[in-house]
């Protein structure tokens, strides 16, 4: 453990069109690696140096795609939330994303982790032009095998063409009054979301699918859908929102 | 303020049409997430600190009335994936809208009705509601969070056969967080009003929503959600 | 605020007007217990009176849709002019305390499909005691049926003894259960006084006739009504 020296790391990226990344600036624990993508489309990998966070530390990521561009961001490991020595304030991991018009913006991250005894709070706010485009898939896995999570507050706010399109917050383990009962979690122990922001949305909403019995697609009001998906492990979850993704014909 | 006029806005029996609704609870039993006193509760403390906390924010802000009813109805919208659930509290709003009116006749209830044919998220009519009743913003958030647990309970009562008194138990013993959640719910609608509907808790509830689809699909129910 | 509010009340949903002044339709509530024939009574009076009238539906199932299918099923209207409310398991909740969902439907079918001329609300089968709402229907019909009893209309309940017109369904079954009109319309007129009574077989021809005449008389005096 650190020792509870806090880390504070802010990772930056811009996409511009033709694939071209004129800023790739990781920090401390946040590396970011350019990979092979597809023609005229950037790649990036997150590369955690460390199993961060610790509770305690601060990590920002900061993710433009330019009017055009488009950019997939995945990670290469699960992040893993672990309790930090002495520290009272939980971890904060901070994502702020903005596409521009007509561009576009995979952001596909391996699940967080919730460790037994960690404090963490994930906000992603994402800021999106009317034409712009998205897929952005997040998955909490809560505890490792056979443990109890620790505490972990996640918020997802997406505005679209300058308004309120989608926000989700969800907080789970200690602290969270009911999150395991049978309106929240319901014994889970993975939780997910897969959302999809497209303009062509927009002329063909998505009709509402049920994904099994714990994951569902819903349209949302404006060019979007969310499949909003529970699951006993991570690897059922990432099943439920791959079949999401697969009928949203984002696969 | 009265509190008399807080005790029958969160009457169970305010004929606002809730009578006909779950709050999931239908839907919670059917799979066996609700069997008994027990899971009862925890259904009710998850509810009551997600869809009850940005619900009752929603009203409190409503109550305030420093942010119009359209943006907090556009917040509700953001807040709430699911269809169905979007369809059920706009049709609750408008049920209320009708008993509120005949109950406290307010212009500003009027040009609600007027602007908003479609109608609005529940929580905000409840908010207004409880203004045109000379209430405060915490007794709307209050009335807000005690329904969303008031619903499944009175629910369970009919779909499991549950001893009512259990049931009632259940509520009472939730009284603490009812007031912590309505505390919270009366910050955050202050601060909605300095910085806008971001301010406002999003609180969700995963299951919530999944399952108010398949109820919604189900063609036999005794709930309307 | 203001919390001296007026002491008259606001004219709404017992106003004979609609929002845009013109005169709504007569609602018409269907009550009685479970199987009594309410609904093949619905049936047989839109199949009668379609013709003539501008006619929709509200059902009140208890648990299934099959009351709302029945009546697609059959076709006695479009679809777009039955709609289903769900109870929460209290039928007579739903007609009688908290009228609001059966109002709410009734209002969108009018507003969707109108002008209407007549609008059945039918509730879903309960007991003797269950009766609509004066803010809901104008008027109500309770419909029982001889096979449950002959006895029924003596023991009386506000069903029996209030509603505007009594139907005692399936008289073709008497001789077969052992019932006895004549009692039957005799304990009637004892509970009900003056209030009209119709016997009714649905499988005769026209059997729906002297209930679809009663509705007839109502929906003229409705009309005479500024």
């Amino acid at each position: 453990m650190n020792g509870g020296a806090r880390v504070s790391a802010h990772a930056r990226v811009t996409a511009a069109p033709g694939g071209a990344l004129p800023v790739l600036r990781g920090e401390g624990a946040l590396a970011l690696r350019r990979t092979r993508g597809e023609p005229g489309r950037a790649q990036v990998t997150v590369v955690g140096a460390m199993s961060v966070p610790l509770t305690g530390d601060s990590l920002r990521l900061t993710a433009v795609v330019e009017p055009g561009a488009a950019l997939s961001v995945t990670s290469a490991a699960a992040t893993l939330a672990l309790p930090g020595q002495g520290a009272r304030e939980p971890a904060t991991y901070d994502t702020e994303l903005t596409v521009g018009e007509g561009g576009e913006l995979r952001w596909l991250p391996e699940p967080v982790i919730s460790v037994r005894g960690s404090a963490l709070r994930m906000t992603t706010r994402v800021t999106l032009a009317a034409t712009a485009r998205l897929v952005l898939r997040e998955q909490q896995v809560l505890g490792r095998a056979g443990e109890e999570p620790g505490s972990l507050t996640t918020r997802l706010v997406v505005a679209h063409g300058g308004r309120a399109l989608l926000d989700q917050e969800l907080a789970c383990g200690p602290g969270a009054p009911g999150w395991d009962g049978g309106a929240v979690i319901g014994g889970h122990r993975a939780v997910g979301q897969l959302l999809v922001v497209d303009p062509a949305l927009a002329e063909k909403p998505a009709e509402p699918l049920a994904l099994g019995a714990t994951a569902v697609l819903t349209p949302l009001v404006g060019p979007a859908a969310l499949v909003t998906a529970v699951a006993p492990d991570a690897l059922a979850l990432r099943g439920l929102l791959d079949r999401g993704a697969a009928a949203l014909g984002v696969v | 303020m009265t509190a008399a006029a807080l005790l029958l806005l969160a009457d169970g029996r305010f004929p606002a049409g809730a009578h006909a609704h779950s709050g999931g609870a239908e839907e919670a039993v059917r799979a066996g997430r609700i069997t008994g006193p027990e899971t009862l509760a925890a259904f009710c403390r998850g509810r009551l600190h997600t869809a009850g906390l940005t619900a009752a924010a929603l009203a409190a802000a409503a109550c305030a009335g420093a942010v119009p009813p359209g943006a907090l109805d556009a917040a509700a919208d953001a807040r709430t994936p699911s269809p169905a659930l979007r369809a059920t509290a706009r049709r609750l709003g408008r049920q209320l809208l009708r008993a509120a009116r005949a109950t406290w006749p307010a212009p500003e209830l009027d040009a609600v009705a007027r602007d908003h044919p479609g109608g609005l998220h529940q929580p905000v009519v409840l908010g207004l509601a409880a203004r045109a009743a000379g209430l405060a913003p915490r007794d709307a958030a209050l009335a807000a969070a005690y329904e969303s647990v008031g619903g499944p309970t009175t629910a369970t009562v009919r779909l499991l056969g549950l001893d009512p008194f259990d049931a009632t138990a259940v509520t009472a013993r939730l009284a603490g967080d009812l007031d912590r959640v309505a505390d919270l719910a009366t910050a955050a609608a202050d601060d909605a009003a300095a910085r806008g509907t971001d301010a406002l808790p999003a609180a969700s509830a995963p299951l919530l929503d999944i399952a108010a689809e398949a109820h919604a699909a189900r063609p036999v129910r005794l709930f309307a959600s | 605020m203001h919390l001296d509010h007026r002491e008259t009340y606001p004219p709404r949903h017992t106003s004979r007007l609609r929002d845009d002044g013109t005169r709504r339709a007569l609602r018409v509530g269907l009550g009685g217990p479970v199987g009594s024939g309410k609904t093949a009574t619905v049936a047989a009076l839109c199949a009668t009176l379609r013709d003539r009238l501008s006619i929709a539906v509200v059902t009140n199932d208890i648990y299934t849709r099959e009351d709302a299918e029945f009546l697609l099923r059959n076709a006695v209207l479009p679809a777009e002019r039955i709609t289903a409310v769900e109870t929460g398991a209290c039928p007579h909740t739903a007609i009688r305390d908290d009228i609001s969902a059966n109002l709410e439907a009734v209002e969108e079918l009018e507003r969707t499909t109108g002008p209407l001329d007549l609008i059945l609300v039918e509730s879903g089968g309960d007991n003797l005691t269950a009766t609509f709402s004066s803010g809901l229907v104008d008027a109500q019909i309770f419909v029982i049926d001889v096979a449950a009893g002959d006895d029924i209309p003596r023991k009386g309940g506000p069903g029996i003894t209030a509603a505007d017109l009594l139907v005692v369904n399936k008289t073709d079954l008497a001789p077969h259960v052992g019932s006895d009109l004549e009692a039957m319309a005799r304990d009637a007129k004892a509970q009900r006084g003056d209030l009209p009574v119709a016997f009714t077989s649905l499988r005769a021809p026209d059997g729906v006739r002297p209930v679809a005449d009663w509705v007839g008389e109502r929906l003229a005096a409705w009309r005479a009504v500024a």
